[in-house]
């Protein structure tokens, strides 16, 4: 899954680890020349969000090639469940300026919602998509668009169809200073909070059996089953992982837009299996860069007063991606034709 | 059960042989019976309690319209195995061609019949525009496009206010009219039922012998296996290409006949529900069975808007303290979920199964006559 | 009547085969053998249009049918070429001018350079002889497609069976006839006297074909439903219904019993001598190669070691060497 483009030569394959940090810092430099600090942060914030929803999407395309549509309200569930969490199970009623008593409300949010999460998509994955895991590909697909259109509406039905304001534990007046500019702590706290998940991930992926196993079973299915790795387990985790980090992304979007609508998980779903496909699809690191990416074009578009076009943009960029370059910026997974 | 079945239909025999070699003459004719039929049957109780029988000749031009769409998708998704998410994109395409050129909001007034066929060319357009691109790849990547696409359509019409009015979208569409016969008007819901009905009788005859052309062939082989038709000389992406803009034009057809229906139309007609509901039509007709998917389409409609909304009436006479507050038309979109779930885990081929992918789901059987 | 030079097709740095030459006289019954892994099924997926060849073409009559895809990084120019302008005027519009002004031109624009880039695409999938040509003046040489190699004659089966197993037989065989049929759209929509007979005529051909294969009477049967014998039997019969010059058969006898693959080469020698059909096929069963070859060409590690009658493929040290070398069962 996380495996670097193979290369034949050493020397490519130098190039080939030095290209990710080396694309990494031009393409944030050139994110800062042109927006400028106060929106470069935006971006930062947003695309930290983008980034934990998409790795969803990556990883579970990864190991069983299934868009999983359900994955974007996963998301928006799990803002749902933070919200649900935050104001009636803690009792919060807006920030918290306690520092140790905000560390640990926060603290307990993530693991909560987290885990709520996580249980959710496990089951999901248990109930709709295993019975099927032998049907026609397409069979799969629809029961995913059928998920996600039963959370879609149960959420709308229990909440209704308008905005629900979340709790912002962390107080939005906290700022430092940055040449002239005031960067809220806030966007501070889900760009670091993302990235401690993503590199977590990250070595989970590259350190850990499981891991190794979720790598294999990506790889070839049947030959990973011999050599002794249980399948359904291994899928099951993956989905515990996915969910889990949607769950995340929904405590984070919470906490930095301070509300959360039924309908999320439909548009945001949306832009991050663009980052997904950006990356290189069932490429966890390219997933997450994606994810930056998208933000930066989104947050760009409205820099240029074109804000409302903003979903245009992103679909015609997946467009364009899949046409002329299937395989995602980083891709390691072959973009074959079905 | 089946012999039973059997033994009942054994008299209509002859009939069937008869309407199996005619079968263009047999839909019609078909047709036309079930369309005098529903409005006599809605004179009877407990139909006649529920709403006046023009109120339900118009849900019936509207489930036909809505059948039509189900069938234009089922050549996407049941023929050619490909899974379009954005059906209504098209449908709104047809919709706000009509708009376009019938309406005081551009001052063209264009007489309707020839923009029949406009909406249908401007359907196949776009889905060959959507299409070109994107047929190429895998399956699956086909769905997400599609989805956006669905998703980009309303949302374009909504922020392109200057073109389409945004939300409030475009009204006083004109209504047909045969020149010094026949005015269609909002009271009046038969003349727009006899053109639905008509137009779904071609419309399903057309797809049936497309379906059984070298064309319906192709298609049938690439939803097999790829590879195979390839090899069997099949260019897949033009017959995927057919497919979708056969679809697609369908859909612009029926966008046509709905805005001049409801002579407004507005970006709200055309969310990602639509697709959905229309995808869950096909679900539970059967994928790839023409009738059954019209059939789906009926049962679907008329039960979200006949049945969910006798429910709410009921609750609020009966004044029960907890139900009063739901309102049950919210559960039609929950509904359409379950139906996608549940149709696939438990009967994939659908309630109306088509003979065809009957065959294809049923247990792999042994050759009846075996090894010689 | 096929004539294959220098061909070459290698993934990443593995040689899968390495400059073959190779020819196939018309009217054969020709055979590639090898030890397993020695690049028979690269080499005939390079005929069959599956794999572009590295180096190397394939010539059919004389004509030049494969040759290796070259400026593919130039094609993508000529999708993008006709919507340059609108993309600039796009930007022009949308980014330099930008309010409502701007907008209205912009969108435009972006529409054009959508319509243009469509407009190339539909080229690029239909390829018209002309545009064929165009791109060839700018050194573009496109990989073949298998459907392309129907038209030109060849057609195929599959070592593990690929029918359409949930259509009958007869569809089986109705599908194999795509490229001879000319029934349009509107004439499907219209039932045009033209499709109704042209449908007619091609049922009552797919029924002779069946029956060449011994299938008679089963044309409503499922292809799944058909035992295993019967399903490469129909793969066959669908193959010849695209009216081939030459038939690729690839492991015709795979998994057979004794006597269904003495059935299978006597059909294999009808094909030939009935329907004219020149014949090449791969085979591990060594009875059934030596049995029909008129000529037979050894593969190994990629490189053509013999060629010649089975008598003296049999004889040949090499050809042993290659086969017991390996521990493989030499076939005498």
């Amino acid at each position: 899954m996380a495996t670097a483009s193979v290369t034949s030569s050493t020397a490519g394959r130098l190039l080939g680890t030095a290209r990710l940090p080396l694309s990494i810092f031009a393409f944030l430099a050139l994110g800062l020349g042109v927006l400028g600090i106060d929106q470069f942060v935006n971006a930062m914030t947003l695309g930290a969000i983008y980034a934990l929803v998409a790795l969803g999407y990556t990883m579970v395309y990864g190991i069983i090639e299934l868009i999983n549509f359900a994955h974007g309200d996963v998301f928006m569930v799990g803002s749902f469940v933070a919200m649900f969490i935050s104001s009636s199970l803690l009792g919060n009623e807006g920030s918290i300026t306690n520092v140790p008593l905000l560390g640990v409300s926060v603290l307990v949010l993530f693991a909560l919602t987290i885990g709520v999460m996580a249980l959710l998509g496990a089951l999901i994955e248990r109930l709709a998509y295993r019975p099927l895991r032998r049907a026609p590909k397409l069979a799969p697909l629809i029961t995913a668009i059928g998920v996600s259109f039963i959370l879609q509406n149960l959420i709308q039905f229990f909440f209704g169809p308008t905005i629900v304001t979340v709790p912002q534990l962390v107080p939005i007046e906290w700022s430092i200073q940055v040449s002239g500019s005031r960067v809220p702590l806030l966007n501070l706290f889900v760009i670091a909070s993302s990235v401690i998940l993503m590199v977590a991930l990250q070595l989970f992926i590259s350190r850990t059996r499981t891991g190794r196993a979720m790598r294999t079973t990506s790889m070839d299915r049947d030959a990973s089953s011999l050599m002794g790795v249980n399948i359904n387990r291994t899928i099951m985790i993956t989905f515990l992982i996915g969910s889990g980090l949607a769950g995340a992304a929904g405590v984070v979007h919470g906490l930095y837009y301070g509300n959360t609508n039924y309908s999320l998980g439909f548009q945001s779903g949306l832009k991050a299996f663009t980052a997904a496909v950006l990356g290189g699809i069932g490429n966890t690191a390219g997933a997450a860069l994606g994810g930056f990416l998208i933000a930066f074009v989104e947050v760009g578009a409205s820099a240029f007063g074109y804000g409302r076009w903003g979903g245009a943009v992103v679909f015609s960029l997946l467009v364009i991606f899949l046409v002329f370059r299937p395989t995602g910026l980083l891709g390691s997974h072959t973009g074959d034709r079905a | 059960m089946s012999r039973i079945s059997t033994a009942l239909s054994a008299p209509f025999a002859p009939v069937r042989a008869y309407f199996r070699k005619h079968r263009s003459f047999g839909i019609f004719v078909g047709v036309a019976l079930l369309s005098i039929a529903l409005p006599l049957l809605t004179r009877v109780p407990p139909f006649d309690g529920i709403q006046s029988t023009n109120a339900w000749v118009n849900a019936f031009t509207t489930a036909a319209i809505y059948a039509m769409l189900a069938m234009g998708l089922n050549v996407v998704i049941g023929f050619a195995g490909l899974l379009d998410l954005g059906y209504a994109a098209f449908f709104a395409l047809g919709g706000y061609t009509y708009a376009f050129v019938a309406s005081p909001f551009t001052g063209v007034h264009l007489p309707f019949w020839p923009m029949l066929l406009a909406g249908g060319v401007v359907g196949a357009i776009f889905g060959v525009l959507l299409g070109a691109p994107t047929l190429r790849l895998r399956g699956d990547y086909l769905a997400i496009v599609t989805l956006g696409f669905g998703e980009i359509v309303p949302i374009t019409l909504m922020n392109a206010d200057k073109f389409t009015d945004g939300v409030n979208g475009i009204g006083g569409i004109d209504k047909p009219s045969i020149p010094g016969i026949l005015q269609f008007t909002l009271t009046n819901p038969w003349p727009m039922y006899g053109l639905v009905i008509a137009l779904f009788a071609l419309i399903m005859i057309m797809i049936y012998r497309l379906q059984d052309s070298r064309i319906g062939r192709t298609w049938d082989a690439i939803r097999e296996d790829e590879l195979a038709a390839e090899s069997s000389g099949v260019n897949v992406v033009i017959a995927k290409l057919q497919a979708f803009a056969v679809g697609a034009s369908i859909a612009g057809i029926v966008g046509v006949v709905n805005a001049a229906k409801i002579t407004i139309v507005t970006p709200d007609q055309f969310r990602f529900a639509v697709s959905i509901s229309v995808l869950a039509a096909v679900v539970l007709g059967g994928m790839g069975n023409t009738i059954g998917v019209a059939t789906g389409a009926f049962v679907i409609y008329l039960f979200q808007s006949i049945l969910l909304k006798q429910l709410n009436t009921l609750v609020e006479n009966f004044n029960i303290p907890v139900l009063n507050q739901i309102d049950f038309l919210d559960f039609q979109y929950v509904l359409y979920g379950i139906v996608l779930v549940l149709m696939m885990l438990k009967r994939p081929q659908g309630i109306f199964p088509a003979r065809r992918r009957m065959r294809e789901f049923a247990p792999l059987k042994i050759g009846k006559r075996g090894l010689k | 009547m096929l004539r294959a030079r220098g061909v070459t097709r290698k993934f990443g740095g593995l040689i899968a085969v390495n400059s073959v030459d190779f020819e196939i006289p018309r009217g054969s019954i020709s055979a590639i053998i090898g030890p397993n892994g020695a690049g028979k099924t690269t080499f005939f997926n390079v005929i069959a249009g599956i794999y572009a060849p590295t180096a190397g073409t394939i010539e059919l009559d004389g004509k030049p049918l494969i040759s290796p895809p070259t400026g593919a990084g130039r094609e993508p120019i000529l999708l993008i070429l006709p919507t340059i302008p609108f993309i600039a005027l796009a930007i022009y519009s949308l980014l330099v001018v930008g309010g409502d002004t701007g907008l209205v031109e912009g969108v435009a624009s972006v529409a054009a350079a959508l319509l243009g880039f469509v407009g190339a695409l539909l080229l690029n999938i239909i390829r018209p002889a002309w545009y064929n040509r165009l791109i060839k003046r700018i050194g573009v040489t496109r990989p073949a497609r298998p459907n392309d190699m129907v038209v030109a004659g060849l057609a195929r089966t599959f070592q593990n069976i690929r029918l359409y197993k949930s259509l009958t037989t007869l569809e089986n065989i109705l599908v194999g006839m795509h490229v001879h049929m000319h029934g349009s759209f509107l004439g499907a929509l219209f039932k045009s006297r033209l499709v109704r007979e042209e449908e007619a005529a091609a049922e009552q051909r797919a029924r002779e074909l069946l029956a060449f294969v011994d299938l008679a009477g089963m044309e409503n049967e499922l292809a799944k439903n058909l035992p295993y014998g019967k399903q490469r039997l129909l793969e066959i019969a669908r193959a010849i219904a695209s009216r081939p010059k030459l038939l690729l058969l690839d492991e015709p006898a795979a998994g057979m019993n004794p006597r269904e693959t003495e059935e299978m080469t006597a059909l294999i020698r009808r094909i030939r001598d009935e329907l004219g059909i020149t014949i090449l096929l791969i085979e591990h069963d060594m009875r059934v190669v030596m049995g029909i070859s008129d000529h037979i060409t050894v593969l190994d590690h990629g490189e053509k070691i013999a060629e010649g009658l089975p008598k003296a493929i049999r004889t040949n040290p090499k050809v042993i060497e290659a086969y017991l070398g390996r521990g493989a069962a030499a076939g005498h």
